[in-house]
């Protein structure tokens, strides 16, 4: 199941990866040697194994349901590339840009 | 005049207590040794004035979130990210007293087995520069092997802190999983990742598991810990331990490497200890394959939050997907981009079911066979790393050989148990772990079993070139 260069595009959209020529080039030879090596995985027949998840065997482990105050604002946009108000500020997307 | 490189933190913590050096002498000696050794070595990525705690001193790994110091896991994505608030370890190391000496360097994201993936240039080992640390904490294992650092803080998902533990002549341990909080950790792959110690002694790993073990209402991953008993034990007795075949026996294992773990497991007999051969067939053959999709998927998830919307670097374009897209590219390096594509497309309509769901029921299988194997067995022993600390450059072209650095401490981590690196000898002058693997929770087991065989194999932790 040898990955093409259109595989790599279409996952890197899915990632939102804006990738160079030379990225695209490298990933689709690296990620087929990688994909072949992991691909190891389905020589086992475990029709009848159920998944693990999660290693421990713990459900539900909720803290107490008490209010208590979050981040002042000043903080939460400490690190905002950019602030508009009580908003985080990014361009329009391409479907109202227009 | 204090000897950094060979100070327990056990010691200076007493000297603290009885007043015999003030935290300000402390500090100055550790940055002292800081000042004539990291240029070499680059263990450090932020230093830190920290005049509000007055006890031992720690180092972090900078995946490790600190209220008002920069952390950047590695990455030009998080350059110049200050976090508002600390993560539970690094609250308790506070709570504890420790002064924050700095961030240690990690390949970014914590993705990578050399420390070669951080944006900021690769750590040296401190027994020859011109070889890796190890990683991805080669930051905190060069530090405390060096003398930088009495202790510090690493993270684990595939073997990130029992690696260069191994590579540096460190004692490194990965916890249970749920035993430390992940809360304000920079997440990589969630099923996986575990805050631990690095140290010098079994003792002090004991000491500083003691502070940051236990539940976190901010975790809810986080489980009630036993105890943490401080070893002192000097044998064996009563202790069952096993030899699982297939993790000493691995190809690609060193034969210096299969020496020195020969000695420290005949060591273990004659401290008494009823030594026996055990399988793990399939744990070892597929556990790599395994975590290179379980892995990957996650972080694939986890770093979908760095879009250049809420903090830290961010591409300018007019467009907001642009912005994401560009944001991505120019700021994650050639290791985050390789997981992030593969675990999208082990994700993606169509493979999930032959890849990711396949991967967590192989995952199954590891977890019955160690189980089995804790049946007959306290504690499983292996080599922790196939080789000693490899050359610089040397496999950075190929990803694959990289991850095979990770193929013996991979499969007890998918199973969530915990494991302890601690020295057992040279080979061709550099450091060889022991990888001691013990059941979920037997913490305080691995500590006893490695204080014993610390005292019996009386490993000089000091680099050669600096003694």
């Amino acid at each position: 199941m040898p990955i093409t260069r259109h595989d790599v595009l279409h996952v890197a959209a899915l990632a939102r990866l804006d990738l160079t020529e030379d990225e695209i080039a490298r990933l689709e030879l690296q990620l087929n040697d990688i994909l072949e090596a992991v691909g190891k995985v389905s020589e086992l027949d475990l029709s009848d194994v159920p998944p693990t998840s999660h290693p421990l065997d713990v459900v539900n482990m909720f803290r107490a349901d008490e209010p208590r105050p979050s981040l002042p604002l000043d903080d939460v946009f400490a690190n905002a590339p950019e602030r508009d108000g009580d908003l985080f500020r990014v361009p329009p997307t391409g479907e109202t840009a227009a | 005049m204090i000897d950094t490189l060979r100070l327990t933190a056990e010691e200076a913590k007493g000297l603290l207590e009885r007043r015999e050096i003030s935290p300000r002498e402390l500090r100055a000696a550790y940055r002292a040794a800081i000042d004539a050794r990291d240029e070499e070595l680059h263990c450090f990525l932020t230093l830190v004035d920290d005049d509000e705690n007055e006890g031992v001193p720690i180092a972090l790994k900078d995946v490790i979130s600190t209220k008002g110091v920069q952390t950047t896991a590695g990455s030009k994505i998080l350059e110049g990210y200050v976090p508002v608030f600390d993560s539970t370890v690094a609250a308790r190391c506070k709570a504890a007293g420790l002064q924050l000496l700095g961030k240690t360097n990690t390949d970014e994201f914590a993705m990578g087995s050399s420390t070669e993936n951080s944006a900021f240039g690769p750590t040296k080992n401190p027994w020859d520069p011109t070889r890796v640390p190890g990683g991805s904490g080669g930051g905190s294992a060069s530090a405390v092997s060096a003398g930088l650092a009495p202790w510090a803080l690493g993270s684990d998902t595939g073997g990130s802190i029992k690696q260069p533990s191994s590579l540096c002549g460190n004692v490194g341990l990965r916890p249970t999983y749920g035993t430390v909080s992940r809360y304000g950790i920079v997440a990589f792959a969630s099923s996986l990742d575990q805050v631990g110690p690095v140290t010098r002694t079994v003792r002090d790993n004991a000491l500083l598991y003691g502070i940051i073990s236990g539940r976190d209402e901010c975790d809810s991953t986080t489980v009630d810990v036993p105890p943490v008993e401080l070893p002192d034990a000097q044998d064996l007795k009563g202790l069952r331990v096993g030899v699982p075949k297939e993790l000493n026996e691995a190809e690609g294992i060193e034969p210096g490497v299969t020496d020195a773990v020969r000695r420290a497991i005949d060591l273990c007999n004659q401290l008494g200890a009823e030594v026996g051969e055990c399988e793990l067939p399939r744990a070892v053959e597929y556990g790599l394959a395994c975590y290179y999709l379980v892995a990957p998927a996650e972080a694939s998830s986890n770093l979908a939050r760095y879009d250049g919307v809420r903090y830290a670097l961010r591409e300018q374009a007019d467009d907001y997907y642009e912005l994401v897209s560009r944001t991505r590219d120019a700021g994650f390096g050639d290791e985050p981009k390789r997981r992030i594509m593969l675990g999208t497309y082990a994700l993606s309509a169509g493979y999930y079911e032959a890849y990711y769901g396949q991967a967590q029921k192989v995952r199954t299988v590891i977890a019955r066979e160690f189980a089995a194997a804790f049946e007959r067995f306290d504690v499983l022993v292996s080599p922790t790393s196939p080789t000693v600390a490899f050359k610089l450059g040397e496999r950075t072209e190929n990803p694959l050989a990289m991850y095979l650095a990770d193929v013996l401490t991979i499969p007890p981590n998918m199973a969530g148990l915990p494991g302890l690196s601690i020295p057992c000898g040279l080979s061709e002058g550099l450091p060889v772990g022991l990888q001691l693997i013990g059941a979920q929770f037997a913490e305080n087991t691995l500590f006893r079993a490695a204080h014993a065989l610390e005292r019996a194999i009386g490993f000089d932790t000091v680099p050669e070139r600096l003694r």
